[in-house]
């Protein structure tokens, strides 16, 4: 037997990955070093953002601060990184509403974060050349793109049904430059996004846990792993996918 | 500040089958046929758009009529 043998390996690949100061993104940077991958990381929190980097094995890897909300710092970002092998669209948040108390800017935001930001980065990484031939681009949605939906969070599914309409369309027209793009859906993961959640109480949470048919949420490394799938060459014929990780909630 | 009877007409609001006539100061909310998690968040959210304070799902699990919930949103401001 080979030791070495690891077809899901990112040795020798540069990979960015948004919304690494927490979380889902947090643990894919994390588990991306230890695959040997060199990381661009990237948040808002610096405090944050450095404990993820200094989390990180192996050395060359990068921080930038930006916020994906605004243009400029989406440039500065693709400006400042090297050519990446991958690319993990991850940062986003929820904020629930019910549809008769929608605010305008609430929307405009949201939309911002989930949705503009990964579209101008993927557009601005294509344009600049920031992303070589062979390459994987990955996208986190959500099982919410999926019709599983749930009272006040109708802005949110908008955001993810929408970016994995994207995430297809773009797999169809990067094909010709050999840069795959999928996405993963997660179900509910136990990140400190929850905590955007407050009007739901622990006790809902926990009947909600318990309509998964494994009985509870994911953690954010299971996520990672699927996103590692992705990145690596073991998937080098899979585009326009979308790869379901929720505990069997969407059978 | 609105008064509690204000509030009373906010929160019977946020029902579609209930008759407004059929909430009161002391009405014991959760008892309600028409209540569920959804006009849960519709309160919250109405609290937020008229008084904005963030109310948490806790703060409406815990309160027991509608003037309990409408002192527990009086001790946020
Ligand atoms: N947790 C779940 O149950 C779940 C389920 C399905 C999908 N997802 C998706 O998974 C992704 C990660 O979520 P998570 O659960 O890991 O959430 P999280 O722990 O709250 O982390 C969110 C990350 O996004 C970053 N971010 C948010 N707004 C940003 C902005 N304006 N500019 C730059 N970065 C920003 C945050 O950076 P800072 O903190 O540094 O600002 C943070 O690193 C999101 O797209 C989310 O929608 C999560």
């Amino acid at each position: 037997m080979d030791v070495a043998y690891n077809p899901f390996s990112l040795e020798g690949k540069t990979i960015l990955v948004t919304g690494a100061s927490s979380g889902i993104g947090k643990a894919t940077a994390i588990e991306c070093s230890r695959m040997g991958a060199k990381v661009v990381i990237t948040g808002r929190n610096e405090e944050r953002l450095n404990e993820t980097f200094n989390s990180l094995e192996g050395d060359g890897h990068i921080q930038i601060l930006a916020d994906l909300s605004n243009e400029d710092d989406i440039q500065h970002l693709v400006n400042e990184i090297p050519v990446l092998n991958g690319c993990v669209n991850n940062a986003g948040y929820n904020i629930m509403s019910v549809i008769q108390f929608i605010k305008k800017d609430n929307l405009d935001h949201i939309m911002n974060v989930n949705l503009t930001a990964p579209i101008m980065l993927t557009h601005l990484l294509v344009k600049s050349k920031k992303i070589a031939k062979d390459s994987s681009i990955v996208f986190t949605s959500s099982i919410s793109a999926r019709g599983r939906n749930s009272v006040g969070n109708s802005m949110y599914s908008a955001t993810k049904g929408g970016l994995s309409s994207f995430m297809k369309n773009a797999a169809l027209e990067l094909a010709a430059k050999r840069i795959r793009c999928n996405a993963v859906l997660p179900g509910m993961v136990e990140t400190p996004l929850k905590e955007g959640k407050s009007n739901i109480t622990e006790e809902q949470w926990e009947i909600n846990r318990q309509l998964y048919p494994l009985k509870r949420f994911g953690k954010p490394e299971e996520i990672a792993y699927g996103i590692i799938y992705l990145l690596s060459d073991a998937s080098a014929w899979v585009t326009g996918t979308e790869l379901v990780i929720d505990g069997g909630m969407t059978r | 500040m609105k008064s509690l009877d204000e509030f009373v007409e906010l929160f019977a609001e946020q029902f579609d089958e209930t008759d407004a006539s059929e909430i009161t100061a002391t009405t014991v909310f959760h008892d309600l046929e028409e209540w569920s998690s959804l006009i849960g968040l519709s309160v919250i959210a109405m609290v937020d758009e008229e008084f904005d304070v963030a109310l948490k799902g806790d703060d409406v699990k815990n309160s027991v009529t509608v003037e309990d919930l409408y002192n527990n949103v009086k001790s946020k401001l």
